[in-house]
């Protein structure tokens, strides 16, 4: 096998989607970039992998049976580790078309956006309203809410960040979320569903920090905007699986020279002076007999999820997910083949929203008839994680197969790297979306690059073969 | 162009048939897989050109006759394949491969039989396999620098079902004529990368801003 170069300008550790697009822009703004995974296949935490891996990786069925197979080909399975959806308007869409990696891809939209209002028996799901003129038509409020929902949204509609006119008259830089609330005399229910299923907070902090207005404003704008774009929800979702999303920035690294190793295990990083200046790694196929390609490199810059660096990362907490199969849509949903659900954290009360995620075949992640749900939160407690979920299992209905695993820690970095070279992610957080993770892009990106990160025009003037 | 849908005609061309596939390319490591792709599609030759930068999305089309055009959208491996490492994502969907060696050197062929067996494994069923050994140019002013006779490909390509070219990047020899082999063995009623995708219930969307609407039935970009 060909010899790995003996110097780099950046190492990345692992195939997530944060590392695949920083090794996609580092390597078109021609870097020299190797991007090694520890795995046989791309996506670490954000991969997408079949129904027998599932099994298997939670093992929960008999020894010598193989329950996988009742379930048509485990290949025409991909079921996401992340449970998350783009937003149509989001930042991730607007990086997959800046860099033309939209070229591998196939986008369709989720079916509906809905929220839960009530617990128990009284619970109502409804669809979350996507502008002024859906409130008035919403069940989640009675008729006079309704108009006062429809001003409200009318102001967040015209709002300019700077256009001081049209700010409603309040500082919205310094005001808290509860005070334009209040202006517009919002009930508790409304306040509730639009800031956990429209603004997308996960939890009510947002609500009485001072400044967090206008985010919460630039947020719930995020979602109408994402919602006007297409039309039956804010989100869309790749065909395949988000486990499509890392390989596509791969590939987009690889055409400008990006080096890709699976199947490879970082033996030790070396170090001079307290930075990281190179690494000696190992690469053997699984099935492979032998020692492997051992090789050393050096590096400028190495860039790595939290799993490749346990003593420089901290827990933060602990999401909680199941995936469960289905054999029909989720009721109160339409029928669609896809939706998001969210359960604000108050109507069960809890402090954390639940969340609901649901594709089908429609996306090709699932043969036809099924469909994937995926529930989530942020653990609350350390035991009982199972009734944690529960007021999300009891909007699934019937389940056919439920996989749980133990708590997930989410991990972020102790340093930023510039003291040891070492540019730590996030790992991928309890939100609905992707925003957090274009965040952490850039965080990384602005840590490691010394300078800001600007998608736009990526793909423009550069020194390729193309011919369009 | 990810969300386009698949074209079984042209509309408003009922008589005339427009169909896209998408063709991967596979083999070993300056066989010219790239070069084969460059001649093909730009009718150009670079000899000193450097290991594959920059030909990682190319199209190209073949008019069969008069009413039936064939586009082709090529992948190239941009290198993955070096350390093993080709994603899922580069067989999805694929409808036919030009799996490469070169004539000159005899490990290649044994490469390129390990790619037909990783195709026959991963991509789709029915995937139409064309085998080319590359760099004729090199064997005919000096024939003993052949390191893999003819026959024995040729065999070998008949025994599993493969077209088989023995081409020329350099000359161009054989190129048009292994694409055109391809196009005509493709099943152009049924065409298009896209549609062995998702059900056609809800079209896909288009990210692109200048896009900025779902995608009907009959909207191409091609």
């Amino acid at each position: 096998m060909e010899e790995v170069a003996p110097e780099y300008d950046v190492v990345v550790l692992g195939t997530g989607l944060t590392e695949c697009v920083l090794s996609g822009v580092f390597s078109v703004k021609g870097k020299k970039v190797l991007h090694i995974d520890r795995n046989d296949h791309y996506g670490a935490e954000a991969a997408s992998v079949n129904l027998e891996s599932l099994f298997k990786k939670h093992g929960n069925y008999t020894k010598g049976e193989e329950p996988w197979k009742k379930y048509g080909r485990a290949n025409d399975w991909n079921i996401d580790l992340v449970p998350k959806l783009l937003m149509s308007n989001g930042e991730l869409t607007n990086i997959l078309v800046s860099t033309d990696v939209t070229r591998y891809l196939e986008f369709k939209q989720i079916a509906g956006s809905y929220v839960q209002q009530g617990s128990g028996p009284k619970a109502t799901v409804a669809k979350v309203p996507d502008g002024p003129a859906e409130a008035l038509r919403s069940p989640l409020m009675g008729i006079f809410e309704k108009r006062r929902a429809k001003k409200f949204l009318e102001f967040v509609g015209s709002y300019k960040a700077e256009d001081p006119a049209t700010h409603g008259g309040l500082s919205l830089d310094r005001c808290t979320m509860k005070e334009v609330y209040d202006k517009y005399g919002l009930e508790a229910n409304t306040r509730d569903f639009i800031g956990h299923s429209m603004a997308l907070y996960s939890t009510d902090d947002y609500i009485n920090t001072p400044g967090v207005a206008k985010e919460a404003i630039t947020r719930i704008r995020l979602y109408v905007n994402s919602m006007a774009r297409y039309g039956k929800s804010p989100y869309i979702y790749p065909l395949y699986g988000l486990g499509e999303l890392p390989q596509g920035f791969a590939r987009l690294s690889a055409i400008y020279g990006g080096t890709y190793m699976l199947n490879t295990d970082v033996d030790e990083i070396l170090w001079e002076n307290g930075k990281a200046v190179g690494i000696k790694a190992t690469m053997k196929e699984r099935i492979e007999d032998g020692e492997g390609m051992k090789f050393e490199t050096k590096c400028k810059t190495i860039l790595a999820d939290p799993s490749y660096f346990p003593g420089k990362v901290r827990v933060t907490g602990h999401l909680l997910k199941a995936v469960c199969i289905l054999n029909h849509p989720v009721a109160s949903t339409d029928n669609s083949d896809s939706c998001q659900l969210i359960i604000p954290q108050s109507q069960v009360g809890r402090k954390h929203d639940i969340y609901i995620a649901v594709v089908s075949s429609a996306h090709n992640v699932c043969p036809k008839g099924y469909y994937i749900a995926i529930v989530s939160t942020i653990a609350e407690g350390t035991s009982n994680h199972h009734l944690e979920l529960q007021p999300g299992f009891d909007r699934l209905g019937r389940i056919e197969e439920k996989f749980m695993g133990q708590p997930i820690p989410l991990y972020e970095p102790l340093e930023s790297g510039q003291n040891d070279n070492v540019y730590i992610s996030k790992s991928y957080d309890a939100t609905s979306h992707f925003e957090t993770t274009t965040d952490d892009i850039r965080g990384v990106y602005r840590r490691a690059a010394g300078e800001e990160l600007v998608v736009e025009g990526l793909r423009d003037g550069q020194n390729l073969v193309t011919d369009e | 162009m990810a969300a386009r849908n698949p074209q079984g005609g042209r509309p408003g061309a009922s008589n005339s048939r427009f169909a896209q596939f998408k063709l991967v390319l596979l083999g070993e490591s300056a066989v010219g897989k790239s070069s084969l792709v460059l001649r093909f599609v730009k009718d150009q030759f670079d000899d000193y050109r450097e290991s594959t930068i920059g030909a990682a999305f190319l199209t190209q089309t073949i008019a069969l006759d008069e009413s039936t055009t064939v586009k082709f959208e090529i992948w190239d491996t941009a290198g993955q394949e070096r350390y093993k490492s080709l994603a899922p994502m580069y067989y999805r969907n694929a409808n036919c491969a030009v799996v490469v060696y070169d004539i000159t050197q005899a490990s290649s062929l044994d490469k390129a039989k390990a790619w037909v067996k990783e195709l026959q494994r991963q991509a789709n069923e029915n995937i139409i396999i064309a085998l080319a050994g590359n760099k004729l140019d090199l064997v005919t002013d000096s024939p003993d620098k052949r390191a893999i006779p003819t026959a024995d490909a040729e065999q070998y390509a008949k025994d599993s079902g493969l077209l088989f070219f023995e081409t020329s990047a350099k000359t161009s020899e054989n190129v048009k004529e292994l694409f055109t082999a391809i196009a005509k063995k493709l099943p152009l009623d049924q065409a298009g990368p896209r549609s062995m995708r998702a059900s056609a219930t809800r079209p896909g969307v288009d990210l692109r801003p200048e896009a900025h609407s779902t995608q009907g039935a009959g909207g191409c970009n091609c």
